[in-house]
């Protein structure tokens, strides 16, 4: 029994790190799927987000929806100022140039926050403060039901502003084919802010559950989960919305349970190995479309 | 007329090489006076390791136009092998130790090249940095939990060979070689899959073999980077070989210019010494390599920023 539990609350772990990881990828391959890029400093911006929700509740005393609230928006306005200054006038430049860009980004957000607040990991706050949910013998803690939840609505809600709205519409044929998006009259620059502005608040989302989770907050807590939740979103199919979100759960599950069974230490390099796998032998992704290479 | 240009090159040659030795013979002379302490001769074996590391890099990203971000990795390879080799192995007498080991150590930083390029040849653009980057996290993280390496807390007592002069032997090597490399019609070929790859493809290039022998050209100089490393500082702790000291490398390639040898050796020089003197504002780094890569590429590739600057020049230009 104690063996099955133990199983259970494996899955349990594993789901909860998989929706963050999912919060995460999604950022990632909606702006991958429109701007072509991979956004280094996504992963900087979840530090960022979990910083501001902690001064606004430390420093300034603010009701835990407000801070959080604040931390959205700071990590709105972040992330297109982002894509403003340093990414919008490479848009014609090659590729590498954009992505040393995207690399100094994340260098500059995670180097200036360790200037300004040290790199000695902070305790986070409580921010969920629910009774735990009780399943027989099994407690689940309020993070993991709340983590869970919040991301499920999200995903839904994303998935709903894609399809049905006009915006959705205009970022999805952004990334279909940008010359000719821009020819039916739609506005490139918007579409592309709206996009890191929705990756940008799901980030900010994520690094608050994240340091829920793993209560300590540093300037270097963002960049593990940002390059696993890209794994997420390569293994799920890049680009593809359903993709990171079905990724990022297998990687969830995939890292807990390396982690309870095999090796705690070697987990992060088992989660690399099964990139490596996957981009060898089907680099679409899971969910990915295979794209023709064209002259 | 046809006298002299058939001897300008042999005289140009010449003169590198004179000028070479006689920069080693001055250096060596004034570390014999005691004029240079050990503290300075430690900075300038970290700057021929840099130049290595640097211009190796440079191949690939420079002329090649493939991003890696686990140079690093190839360096651990280096190291770990060739201390392994020099501690346990090799006992004949010290400097050929050191030297067998340093190739063998190239040797198998090119095997690894190898076997991380094949899978990236069929993909396209951004999977390579992708792929290299967990690479180098993979060897880290291995590299941590072998006992064999003594794991997180370092593999000690490893021979210290290297002095200034193979230090310096090995990064005029690693110039040379890399020279001739994008010299030679070999070169001329990197290049053009770095322009064009449908087109060089179409003109009959073999592009994987073109990658694969350009990344594992720059594997082995990373793994005798490695070594020299190794044997300089004596012991050897994972975290050395992290991500950030790719980053590291990758923003001397980008300040001394993608594709541009003479740029990286003068940015691994500047960037090895820079730090050294301005220890107080060692916290500062990160941010002020983190800055110049992005300005650099704004007011390189940017096609606005570019213009506006070149109106500046064009004055210049004219006259």
């Amino acid at each position: 029994m104690s063996i099955l539990n133990q199983f259970i609350m494996q899955i349990f772990n594993g789901i909860n790190i998989g929706s963050i990881y999912a919060l995460i990828a999604l950022g990632y391959t909606m702006v991958y799927g429109i701007a072509k890029l991979i956004n280094f400093a996504h992963g900087d911006i979840i530090m960022v987000g979990a910083y501001v929700c902690y001064f606004m509740i430390k420093t300034f005393n603010l009701p835990v929806y407000v801070a959080i609230l604040i931390s959205i928006v700071t990590c709105i306005i972040l992330g297109i100022t982002i894509e403003r200054v340093a990414y919008k006038p490479l848009r014609s430049a090659s590729r590498i140039t954009l992505l040393i860009t995207a690399i100094g980004m994340s260098y500059l957000l995670q180097s200036s926050f360790q200037l300004m607040f040290t790199s000695n990991p902070r305790p986070y706050p409580a921010i969920i403060d629910l009774p735990a949910l009780k399943l027989g013998n099994l407690t689940i803690s309020s993070n993991y039901y709340i983590t869970f939840v919040v991301s499920v609505i999200l995903m839904v809600l994303l998935n709903v502003f894609i399809q049905k709205t006009k915006t959705g519409k205009a970022m999805r044929a952004v990334s279909e084919d940008q010359g000719a998006a821009m020819l039916m009259g739609i506005d490139i620059n918007k579409t592309i802010s709206i996009t890191f502005a929705i990756g940008s608040g799901l980030a900010a989302i994520a690094g608050i559950l994240y340091c829920a989770s793993y209560p300590v907050v540093s300037p270097y807590i963002g960049s593990l989960p940002g390059i696993k939740a890209f794994i997420a979103a390569v293994l799920g199919g890049i680009g593809s919305i359903p993709g990171a979100v079905l990724g990022a759960f297998i990687l969830g599950m995939i890292e807990t349970f390396t982690k309870a069974y095999i090796s705690s230490q070697l987990s992060d390099a088992i989660v690399f190995i099964v990139l490596i796998l996957m981009l060898v032998f089907k680099p679409q992704g899971i969910l990915g479309k295979n794209v023709k290479e064209k002259v | 007329m046809k006298n002299k240009k058939k001897l300008s090159p042999v005289i140009q040659f010449a003169l590198t090489v004179l000028l070479i030795a006689l920069v080693y013979v001055i250096i060596q002379l004034m570390m014999n006076a005691k004029i240079i302490n050990r503290y300075y001769s430690g900075i300038l074996i970290s700057i021929c390791i840099n130049v290595i590391l640097v211009v190796s890099l440079n191949i690939t990203t420079g002329f090649l136009g493939q991003l890696t971000l686990g140079h690093a990795g190839f360096m651990a390879i280096g190291a770990y092998v060739a201390a392994f080799l020099t501690k346990e192995v090799f006992s004949i007498a010290g400097p050929i130790d050191f030297i067998l080991a340093t190739l063998i150590a190239g040797g198998v930083a090119m095997v690894f090249g190898v076997i991380i390029c094949l899978p990236t040849l069929r993909l396209k653009g951004d999977y390579l940095a992708i792929i290299t980057l967990a690479c180098g996290e993979v060897i880290k993280n291995i590299l941590l939990n072998l006992d064999i390496t003594g794991g997180a807390s370092g593999y000690i007592g490893i021979p210290r060979y290297t002095n200034f002069a193979f230090a310096y032997i090995f990064a005029i090597i690693t110039v040379y070689a890399t020279y001739a490399l994008i010299k030679s019609r070999f070169g001329r070929v990197v290049m053009a899959v770095r322009d064009n790859e449908i087109a060089a493809e179409s003109s009959g290039v073999n592009i994987n073999r073109v990658k694969m022998l350009a990344f594992v050209f720059a594997a082995f100089f990373a793994g005798v980077a490695g070594s020299l490393y190794a044997h300089y500082i004596g012991i050897l702790e994972p975290k050395i070989f992290d991500f950030d000291k790719s980053i590291e490398i990758l923003v001397m390639v980008v300040l001394g210019g993608m594709g541009s040898i003479k740029g990286s050796v003068i940015a691994a020089v500047v960037l090895t010494v820079l730090p050294e003197m301005l220890r107080g504002a060692d916290n500062l780094r990160m941010l002020i390599y983190a800055l110049s890569l992005i300005i650099i590429m704004l007011f390189k590739y940017s096609p606005t920023l570019s213009s506006f600057i070149n109106r500046f020049r064009r004055k210049e230009k004219v006259s």
